[in-house]
């Protein structure tokens, strides 16, 4: 048995062809530890930890002083040698088990091939270990879950179950890639919760995430990567209390939440946001008791608030809650089936096609994922041309105002030729929201804006949203499952639990005096950076696994 | 809610989705049945002597025809006699073969259902083959096997069979030149056949493979320590079956076309070549049978078909 560390790398460079992407790593992940590395998309943290099992792909070329994985010299491993490692020496987990396990076979059968790979349990009892590993990692009714395939069961139990197979012969590392990205935040709390019991019982950990604050519950030691390079690196608490490079205060800056309040995100020194602002003004948006059925199975169950000009209302809930479906409503995408919701005072039905036509113009729409919301073939002049078409502007003035809608979401002109796919996702939810403005509209439901954006290009549009607000006036519906997001930009919120309002009132109240059991529940799943491995992590704060049985 | 009751109302959701593909099955035999038909009734001349087509009969066959058919009665009533026909299995009589059409196509069945399967068979395993070999692999290696494909897919049938015939029964004398009843008369028209249908499969199952390979659960069995053959087979294949389904009811046309030209270039017995000398002799009692088994067969594969989708992929057993 080997005491020294797990797995060692000194001096790791990986490239694509030319592309460096990894640059000079070194690290190493003792038995028992949780190291981490933290970085936005395309800073190599994912092509770092896919190096330490081999998987970089046959394009890569991977260097390195010295790797030792359990021990051994695994420069000079083959395929076969690695394939010995993986699974039983080092457990991988990836984000996402809708994608990460295969979505043709029961999700008991991707566990038990862990096991058949490396013979670790004779054939007859595979069956009995599979059922007995998805219990082991807190999934209920594990015999009936073992049969099941992945899009039947809820994120939370998939996670499980992917995790199940990558610990299912005991490796002592475990490397977990984003293992808690798509998940809500109570979900997350849980599977957090799950990786710090198996580094209780003595796997270590190599924990890799976009986000500090999940890291933070977790990880003995940081590494900060950017642009394939470790740019920090040190113990957790003094890493996030006392950052010493720009990059890391940046990150650290750029999370929306309580502290961030009133101060822009994407500049460190914490500036005052730009004041709005007047007074919130009339009621703009008005939801009545609305109800939505989907199948028989109530989505929207009366839910009421009003939005008044010039504020922000934020709709919070987890998947499932129905906060998309309310905003289909208010836009008029949707018909509900009781209840009304009022656009500065008439209902969508009431209105002839043509009020419609023009009351669309007053309530424009920005979604998470901009690249499926464009027309792929359209380039950003096709496409703001349009929605200025739609706002009525002549033809002669569209250029020109297309490049004053680019500037007010800071793009310059040179972005007008490009197509999406060519935009970097930042700019990408820039044009979606130019796109939004060009019908000068009174209202903007953003649902989910930033769900999909790094934290930094989160911090921008944020920063570029509050700044809009200032300026004209506009309301936002802003529907989000991230809490700290929607502390952070919201004047009132609205907290939906499986279409129900489970609460309303101001920011504050809600965020530091919660009426509803829910909303404490939500509040202390969050992953805090001020109290690193308390909150979500006490037992107290364990909601039951219960509530994560779908239907 | 209790769970029983999602359940039967999802047993009842599939019934309700298997009656709907049922009705609309019958319906496409019935609207083959009527295309038929209205081309009886539209070719110039008479009916009786479209039946009989280029055959010269006696007065009493032809009075004979003229009551089979009822063509002495109003259009409708021909119209519903002649489903009443189709309904109770009976394809008419070829007055130029001189036996009922359902045993004339019998007669030829078995030969065209060896071919056919012989020549699906090889395509489909070819294809795997190829596809799992190539895909993901070194770009001249996918080069050349995908220049191959684009031959394959383009070169007529009837000169790829005229090909092998020169070389393999002219030449080295391995084949039997014409038709040729066992095994070693099939193997020629069988690869003849098989060749753009693998072509055609092997390109679409590679982009298949290609496509679930860059999937992160495949990873994820990687990291299992999986080996890359392993994670093609068990993982991946299954994933590239997909496109495969939906472009095999688009083949099996392909197939009836291949199956005429293959049978004329080989001098093999068929249904091809009954069709075709149905087609040059007028022989309208015998086009409308193939027509209407075509069809029929067609609707049992497509159904079948969709039944697949379902065994393959767990995520489309919801919706139905």
């Amino acid at each position: 048995m080997n005491t020294g560390p797990l797995v060692e790398v000194e001096d790791l460079t990986v490239s694509f062809g030319t592309l460096e992407a990894v640059r000079g790593v070194s690290l190493a992940v003792n038995p028992g530890e949780c190291v981490a590395i933290v970085g936005e998309s395309g800073s190599g943290k994912s092509v770092t930890a896919r190096s330490l099992i081999g998987l970089t792909g046959e394009n890569a070329t991977v260097r390195a002083s010295r790797l030792r994985v359990d021990g051994q010299d695994a420069l000079r491993f083959g395929e076969r040698q690695w394939r010995q490692v993986r699974g039983t020496r080092v457990g991988y987990v990836l984000q996402d088990a809708l994608v990460s396990l295969d979505p043709l076979r029961p999700v008991g059968k991707e566990i038990a091939e862990t096991l058949k790979l490396h013979g670790t349990v004779p054939r007859a009892e595979i069956e009995e270990r599979v059922v007995e590993l998805l219990r082991e990692v807190g999934v209920p009714e594990p015999e009936l879950r073992a049969g099941q395939y992945p899009h039947e069961l809820s994120g939370g139990l998939r996670q499980r179950a992917l995790i199940a197979s990558a610990i299912a012969c005991d490796p002592e590392l475990l490397i977990a890639d984003e293992p808690t990205t798509a998940l809500d935040v109570t979900v997350q709390a849980q599977i957090l919760r799950l990786l710090d019991e198996r580094r209780g019982a003595g796997t270590a950990l190599l924990l890799i995430s976009h986000d500090l604050a999940v890291v933070a519950q977790l990880a003995d030691r940081v590494l900060v990567m950017k642009d394939g390079v470790v740019v920090e690196e040190g113990p957790t608490g003094r890493v996030l209390t006392d950052p010493a490079h720009p990059y890391t205060r940046a990150l650290l800056a750029a999370i929306p939440g309580e502290h961030s309040k009133g101060t822009r995100l994407s500049v460190t020194s914490g500036h005052p946001q730009p004041a709005p602002q007047r007074p919130p003004g009339e009621v703009v948006i008005e939801a009545r008791g609305l109800v939505k059925d989907f199948r028989g199975r109530r989505a929207v169950d009366e839910v009421s608030f009003e939005l008044r000009a010039g504020e922000t209302l934020g709709l919070v809930g987890e998947s499932g809650s129905g906060k998309t479906t309310v905003a289909r409503l208010v836009l008029g995408l949707l018909e509900a089936d009781g209840g009304q919701a009022l656009i500065e005072g008439r209902t969508w039905r009431e209105m002839t096609a043509r009020q419609r036509r023009e009351a669309r113009r007053h309530i424009q729409v920005v979604y998470q994922d901009p690249l499926s919301s464009f027309d792929p073939r359209f380039s950003v002049r096709q496409i703001l041309d349009e929605a200025l078409m739609v706002g009525g502007v002549p033809r002669a003035e569209r250029r020109d105002q297309a490049l004053l809608l680019l500037d007010q979401v800071g793009l310059d002109g040179g972005v007008l030729e490009r197509r999406p796919r060519q935009l970097s996702g930042g700019q990408r939810q820039r044009v979606a929201i130019a796109r939004a403005l060009a019908p000068r509209p009174r209202v903007l439901v953003c649902d989910e804006p930033v769900s999909a954006l790094d934290v930094s290009v989160q911090a921008q549009v944020l920063d570029l949203l509050a700044d809009l607000q200032a300026d004209l006036g506009v309301a936002y519906l802003f529907v989000s499952h991230h809490l700290g997001v929607i502390h952070h930009v919201s004047d009132r919120v609205v907290v939906l639990k499986e279409g129900r309002v489970v609460e309303t009132g101001d920011v504050g109240q809600i965020f530091t005096n919660p009426k509803a059991d829910y909303t404490r529940e939500l509040l202390a799943a969050i992953p805090r950076l001020d109290q690193p491995g308390a909150a979500s992590l006490v037992p107290a704060a364990r909601p039951r696994p219960t509530t994560e049985v779908i239907q | 809610m209790t769970k029983a009751a999602p359940r039967a109302r999802r047993t009842r959701r599939r019934l309700r989705a298997v009656l709907v593909r049922l009705a609309t099955s019958l319906l496409v035999i019935w609207g083959a049945a009527t295309v038929s038909f209205a081309a009886l009734q539209l070719t110039p001349g008479s009916v009786a002597d479209a039946l009989v087509g280029t055959s010269i009969v006696s007065p009493q066959v032809k009075a004979q025809i003229i009551a089979d058919y009822g063509l002495d009665r109003p259009v409708l009533t021909q119209y519903l006699s002649y489903l009443g026909m189709v309904v109770r299995g009976d394809l008419g009589h070829s007055y130029q073969l001189n036996e009922s059409v359902g045993t004339a196509i019998w007669a030829q069945l078995g030969a065209s259902l060896q071919l056919t399967a012989a020549g699906m068979g090889l395509a489909l395993v070819l294809a795997t083959v190829l596809a799992l070999l190539t895909a993901k692999r070194s770009r001249w290696i996918r080069g050349v096997s995908s220049g191959a494909e684009l031959v394959g897919t383009s070169v007529p049938i009837f000169w790829v069979g005229i090909l092998l015939l020169t070389v393999f029964s002219f030449q080295l004398g391995w084949f039997p030149a014409a038709g040729g009843d066992g095994l070693g008369g099939l193997i020629l028209p069988a690869i003849s056949m098989a060749l753009p249908v693998t072509a055609l499969l092997a390109q679409v199952m590679r982009e298949g493979l290609e496509r679930a390979l860059d999937e992160p659960f495949v990873l994820t069995a990687r990291a299992r320590g999986m080996s890359d053959a392993a994670v093609r087979l068990r993982h991946a294949l299954r994933h590239a079956l997909l496109p495969v389904i939906t472009l095999a009811g688009w083949l099996f046309g392909l197939l009836l076309g291949a199956m005429v030209v293959i049978e004329q270039v080989f001098s093999r017995q068929g249904l091809g070549t009954l069709m075709l000398g149905a087609v040059t002799g007028k022989d309208l009692p015998v086009v409308m049978g193939v027509v209407l088994l075509t069809a029929s067969v067609y609707v049992v594969i497509n159904t079948l078909l969709d039944l697949l989708y379902l065994v393959i992929d767990p995520r489309l057993r919801e919706a139905t």
